[in-house]
């Protein structure tokens, strides 16, 4: 077990490691400079404000400096917000976005769960048809189209709920709801198959042949069992959620992580993209870490490396 | 006649007679044996959903290739006098399609405007309907390219890895392993940072992170054929590593390959118009999918139907490329399904 988490630990060094030396040198690639009208300034201006942000160094000495201050969690300077640096801007902006994320992720984890049970109780039936249309709609429309739509439709024609901006807890429900949309398709369909194929296990049918309730083989046998593999789906659900936040709080105008982030793309912020980059990467990373231990902890199954 | 009881007894000739030529009859059988694509085929026909998508991509791709020479507007014509016409076609006035603006009013009776314009017009005046088919060619383009070129790369990449083995296999194993953990969106903005957005560069960008999928499915399956007998036949009897892997192995792992280039064309797709949509993708005049979602999300307050139709047409997209997509996977291989 240890071995194993130290291998995972080593891999996910490496690839941060490669990221941050990816993102670096992209970034010098990048066309523009991240002053406002830099034709306005002067040599002079020009010279000093190159020298205040180090970008007179050789890109190499850039490069370990900004490995040295990544050690400490120093992200550096804005280029657009004039004193404020990357990991404050960071720490606050994430609350919205967090916040928008683990309401979709609940929400949507529920609704699928629902789906996709009802799904495999009732296979073969107009239900499951209806579930498993319901998650492919789902899977397929862009979370942004579904955005824009309600926005149009919930918002703006029917005002139900506020079409925009962030002043309360009811502004959080459509882009909750948005984010969710795709949340509830994928476990719905995991859920679906998972059952399906629990529900034909030797071990469903020794407990049926028991003389259990059918509640306490469904409850106890089959959706415990069929919960195991759902861990999986953590991954792809947070790039999922990762995605759907840049442009969800886009349309909606939430004021966070991924707002910032598409605004600091189209203003060159490069020490904001790339602080933003790092720390979607690392949660990114992290996640599939945690997944693959909490995997072989939940199915005892699987045995990791290491363990035997 | 004593004989050992496994013997067989010995048969006199004069017991065999010349069997008549009209009794022998080849075996009956009910039906020709079907081909692995044939059963494909037929299972998939069964699929309602996977037939449904199929047809519904086949009549859009047909669709945008001839739509655009229903009219005579082209997609990048302005004409400031038709700007902002609601869609209006003749004869589904029923439908919605009567040329009145949310408001109520009818701008072609105010401008005096007798061209209809089916799916409307966008704030240049240019035609909506030959915009989105244009737009629905660019989009595909996009998704089939991107899914052709990680293809190739994933299957040289995968079956190398696979079929070699040993320390190669390995090495290049741990390149994926560091791939797969980089987040794909990450890598497609900052690509598309560096480079202008343009066709080919988010094509580029797709498939710098794209091919690991399938090299991976590649790998898993030419490992699992590797071992079994009919590849040691092909062996023992001396066929040649090139003839291996394309008479033997590449048929064989042909079922996953078009199963995962069948999900990946509507992702590519679904990334094409996420980056249009965040700013990252095709520039006026060039449409695509995400484009016009983006130009019609920016004015739905007052023109909804800029953002209703390509909205409608990217879903039906995308709903029939998972449906066949996984139709597909249950007709060609039923132990994939997940």
């Amino acid at each position: 077990m240890r071995n194993y988490f130290l291998s995972r630990l080593g891999y996910m060094l490496v690839t941060l490691l490669i990221i941050v030396t990816a993102t670096f040198f992209f970034m010098q690639l990048l066309p523009g400079t991240p002053f406002n009208n830099p034709e306005k300034l002067t040599e002079q201006q020009l010279l000093s404000l190159n020298e205040k942000y180090g970008l007179d160094k050789p890109i190499a000495l850039q490069y370990f400096i900004y490995l040295g201050n990544l050690l400490q969690f120093d992200l550096g300077l804005s280029f657009q917000y004039e004193g404020r640096t990357v990991e404050s801007i960071i720490g606050s902006r994430i609350g919205p976005s967090a916040l928008i994320g683990l309401q979709a992720v609940v929400f949507g984890t529920a609704a699928g769960l629902l789906l996709g049970m009802i799904s495999a109780l009732k296979h073969n039936s107009f239900l499951d048809y209806t579930s498993v249309f319901i998650a492919v709609l789902g899977m397929s429309v862009p979370s942004f189209v579904f955005a824009a739509l309600m926005q149009y439709y919930l918002g703006v024609k029917l005002q139900w709920l506020p079409a925009a901006l962030w002043r309360g807890w009811e502004y959080t429900i459509m882009p909750s709801l948005a984010l969710s949309v795709m949340v509830i398709a994928t476990v719905a369909r995991f859920i679906r198959t998972e059952m399906l194929e629990v529900l034909g296990q030797d071990y469903v049918v020794t407990a049926r042949a028991k003389g259990l309730t059918e509640k306490a083989v469904i409850v106890k046998h089959v959706v415990r069992n069929a919960l195991i593999p759902v861990v999986t789906m953590l991954g792809p659900l947070t790039v999922g959620i990762m995605t759907g936040t840049l442009v969800i709080e886009k349309i909606f105008a939430v004021p966070g992580l991924g707002e910032q982030f598409t605004l600091s793309i189209m203003v060159n912020d490069y020490s904001v993209i790339m602080g933003i980059t790092l720390f979607y990467s690392s949660l990114f990373i992290l996640v599939v870490m945690i997944v693959d231990i909490l995997y072989g902890v939940l199915d005892p199954r699987i045995s990791l490396k290491g363990e035997g | 006649m004593g004989r050992k009881p496994n013997e067989t007894p010995e048969i006199p000739d004069d017991m065999f007679t010349p069997a008549s030529p009209g009794i022998v009859t080849k075996a009956e059988t009910s039906a020709a044996p079907l081909t692995f694509w044939q059963e494909a085929w037929r299972r998939l026909r069964k699929n309602k959903g996977a037939l449904a998508g199929l047809i519904t991509i086949v009549f859009l791709i047909v669709v945008s290739l001839i739509g655009p020479l229903f009219n005579e507007y082209s997609y990048s014509q302005q004409d400031l006098v038709r700007s902002n016409l609601p869609p209006k076609i003749a004869g589904l006035e029923w439908l919605g399609f009567d040329g009145t603006r949310s408001s109520g009013e009818n701008t072609y009776e105010e401008r005096g405007i007798t061209a209809n314009a089916w799916f409307g017009t966008d704030e240049f005046g240019r035609d909506l309907w030959t915009r989105l088919w244009k737009a629905t060619q660019v989009s595909l383009f996009i998704g089939v390219v991107a899914a052709f070129l990680d293809l190739l790369i994933g299957v040289v990449y995968g079956g190398i890895s696979a079929f070699y083995g040993g320390r190669l296999d390995n090495v290049m194993q741990r390149i994926i392993e560091v791939l797969v953990g980089i987040p794909n969106l990450i890598v497609i903005i900052l690509f598309i940072l560096i480079f202008e957005p343009g066709i080919l560069s988010i094509i580029l960008a797709m498939i710098i992170t794209g091919w690991v999928g399938m090299a991976r499915v590649v790998r898993g399956q030419i490992l699992q054929l590797k071992g079994q007998e009919f590849i040691l036949a092909a062996r023992t009897l001396g066929t040649s590593n090139g003839k291996l892997i394309w008479k033997h192995l590449f048929p064989n792992v042909m079922g996953p390959i078009i199963i995962t280039v069948m999900f990946t064309i509507p992702s590519a797709i679904f990334f094409e118009a996420f980056l249009s949509f965040i700013g990252l993708g095709l520039q006026p005049p060039l449409a695509s999918l995400g484009v016009l979602i983006e130009d019609g999300y920016q004015s739905m307050r007052f023109f909804s139907y800029k953002l209703i139709f390509p909205a409608i047409v990217i879903s039906a997209l995308m709903i029939s490329f998972n449906l066949l997509a996984d139709g597909l996977r249950d007709a060609l291989d039923p132990k994939m399904r997940r």
